[in-house]
């Protein structure tokens, strides 16, 4: 029994030993570079069959546009450079299952009718962009109706001036279940760009520098984004017209100016911000029209204002979340409140604790006058911090007037939550 | 001129009042400092203690002191000496004094839990804001004979400068908020001293909310080198010219 059991196992082993001496057969590797056969990355892929891998040694390419209709692996070695010459797109992918790893993407063409890209998926499933380093192109890497599409541990730069001249970095359009994981993008339009994206996850990325948004997320449902940092971008991120977004532990630092948020979140509903830290914001974030959200356990540090929301926003519950030295915690534009604010750490509460359960027995009013002075005189801002306009917030305290008297956390934590 | 400092100074130090005022400052600051566990509302409390306390503080007991030392600046006068020297001596020691006491009363603290730019910032404005307060109780002494009227008018520009003042501020500001109003808003509130100083610590603490378009307006001018550089040298005008005026009254002033 135990020989024949012995010899069923050799057979197997044999069995896989055949396929792996087998698999080179089926699949060739293509190399190209100056001391190869073949010099040319086009002519290397005009000669591979489906499964191939074209294997690009260092150097320096200037082959126009790269198309790539077949079912290949593309790999570069060495960082070999692809050069646009600032006239063409320079990889086009048109077939499924194609792999792009370790190039150097630089000078791709810049058109006002054209969305040209260093590397543009076409309606492909399974592609993987991996590992590839884009440097003064328009679009950075471009998807239009992809699907289950991995892009990867690319680093991707611009140093375009002006909107119109720059695109966005990683820019995905009409997809879904994509997954953009661990790319740094920096100085392009938008960072990253999701419109009509759904079910995919983005995830560790930096996206610093952006001449408009960080983030900008348009009509992308059921998309999650986790641990990504959004820094220093003109108008921080947008996250609009979407539903079930989730958002869990981002930072959000440092985005300034009058119209820069770090989120704007326009018409959400039904999502979930957990964990995301906001940091150094004029406006952290900024709500209008977002329903069904919850927002738990989010750090607002030094921001102009922590919260500013609309009235127009209903049914958002805020628990759990630690406010510490924003300017202005919440402000608002109206009187009406739907929202619920119950149980959030604020350090400018004033309140006692008589019967030692953790949470303030008064309620404490995030809105203060003269947040509200602010927000209908902006100029009045140079007056903050007077002797006037703290006792303008005082008297505010005892007899609100201007203030919504709704607008409360009627269960203040007296300590952090949790541990900074 | 020395010794009259030197004199001045060791009277004044020796004075139960200053010496409290010291102590005050100090336990306030250690207080805040190590009761907040966030260092933002320590500086916050700070601030108003800097923008209110040491203004009052140092506007009513130099007016004071001077009024009281009316007898020791006739014995002065009577002596070989230039008026311009004793009241510039009289300046210096009190100004002096009131460096020593929030240098010793704030500065220990600030240097000891918040030894940053915000920090620094308040502890230079303190200073400036306790000598240019001194110049002004000096300027109010002397045009005034009486002590009781001139406490009284110490007082009520000591409320002027950090309540009133502020109170016409935010009446223009919505009087003429369909204008752009940033830039003369600016042009008045150098118009006060607290305000300056106030604004130029604002700008390194709520840097965030300053940074909307209104707030840029405002860190264009004050958070660049010239617009800092321009503030200080208005604190220095607010210093120089109501002890200059003082000096020439002083100077003609039949005691």
């Amino acid at each position: 029994m135990a020989a024949k059991q012995k010899d069923i196992r050799m057979k197997i082993y044999f069995l896989i030993l055949f396929f792996l001496y087998s698999l080179p057969g089926m699949c060739s590797i293509i190399h190209v570079g100056k001391n190869e056969r073949i010099k040319t990355i086009k002519e290397a892929i005009s000669h591979a069959n489906e499964l191939d891998t074209v294997l690009v040694h260092g150097g320096y390419y200037k082959e126009g546009n790269i198309f790539i209709s077949k079912k290949i692996v593309l790999k570069g070695i060495d960082l070999p450079t692809l050069d646009g010459e600032n006239k063409y797109q320079i990889i086009s992918v048109k077939a499924n299952g194609v792999v792009i790893d370790g190039f150097k993407i630089v000078h791709s063409g810049t058109s006002s009718l054209e969305d040209i890209a260093g590397i543009k998926l076409y309606d492909v499933r399974d592609a993987v962009v991996q590992n590839n380093v884009l440097d003064d192109t328009f679009f950075g890497i471009y998807t239009q109706r992809g699907t289950n599409c991995l892009i990867q541990n690319n680093v991707l730069t611009s140093a375009r001036k002006q909107e119109q001249a720059s695109g966005n970095g990683i820019h995905c359009w009409k997809s879904d279940s994509m997954r953009i994981i661990n790319n740094s993008i920096k100085g392009h339009r938008d960072g990253i760009y999701f419109e009509f994206v759904t079910n995919s996850v983005i995830w560790r990325n930096v996206s610093t520098s952006n001449l408009r948004y960080g983030l900008h997320f348009m009509f992308s449902n059921s998309d999650s984004y986790i641990s990504n940092i959004f820094r220093y971008n003109g108008a921080g991120v947008s996250v609009m017209f979407s539903h079930h977004v989730k958002m869990f532990n981002n930072y959000f630092e440092e985005n300034w100016g009058d119209g820069a948020y770090g989120i704007l979140l326009k018409e959400i509903a039904d999502s979930y911000i957990d964990g995301n830290h906001f940091i150094k914001n004029t406006s952290a974030i900024y709500m209008e029209g977002v329903s069904r959200t919850i927002m738990v356990k989010n750090v607002f540090r030094n921001n102009g204002w922590a919260i500013k929301i609309q009235a127009s926003c209903m049914e958002t519950e805020l628990h759990n979340n630690v406010f510490l030295g924003n300017t202005f915690d919440v402000g608002t534009n109206g009187s009406l409140v739907l929202n619920n604010f119950d149980g959030n750490y604020w350090d400018k509460y004033e309140g006692y604790d008589l019967n030692k359960n953790g949470i303030g027995d008064l309620p404490y009013r995030p809105v203060s006058m003269y947040s509200m002075i602010v927000e209908r005189n902006p100029p009045a801002m140079i007056l903050f911090h007077s002797f006037m306009t703290s006792l303008l917030d005082k008297t505010e305290k005892v007899l609100p007037t201007l203030t919504p008297e709704n607008l409360a956390d009627t269960k203040p934590l007296m300590k952090l939550p949790f541990r900074l | 001129m020395k010794k009259i400092i030197k004199y001045i100074i060791t009277d004044i130090l020796r004075n139960k009042i200053i010496l409290s005022y010291t102590a005050f400052l100090l336990a306030i600051s250690f207080t805040i400092f190590s009761l907040e566990d966030n260092s933002t509302k320590g500086l916050l409390s700070l601030l108003n203690i800097v923008l209110i306390i040491v203004p009052l503080i140092s506007i009513i007991f130099s007016t004071i002191y001077i009024y009281n030392s009316a007898e020791f600046i006739e014995l002065l006068v009577s002596q070989p000496l230039q008026r311009k020297k004793i009241w510039l001596g009289l300046f210096t020691g009190l100004a002096g004094s009131f460096t020593i006491a929030f240098l010793i009363g704030a500065g220990i603290p600030i240097i000891l839990f918040e030894a940053t730019a915000v920090g620094f910032m308040i502890l230079a404005v303190g200073i400036l804001l306790s000598v240019i307060f001194v110049a002004i109780a000096m300027f109010a002494a002397v045009r005034i004979r009486d002590k009781a009227k001139g406490i009284g008018v110490t007082i009520l520009l000591w409320l002027y400068f950090s309540l009133l003042f502020d109170g016409i501020v935010l009446f223009l500001l919505f009087q003429f908020s369909d204008y752009p109003i940033e830039k003369p808003m600016i042009a008045v509130s150098m118009l006060n001293p607290i305000d300056i100083g106030r604004i130029l610590i604002l700008l390194k603490m709520d840097v965030s909310a300053l940074m909307g378009y209104t707030g840029a307006v405002f860190k264009d001018f004050f958070g660049t080198t010239a617009g800092m550089v321009t503030s200080f040298l208005i604190l220095a005008l607010w210093m120089i010219c109501p002890l200059l005026i003082s000096l020439r009254k002083f100077d003609r002033k039949d005691l």
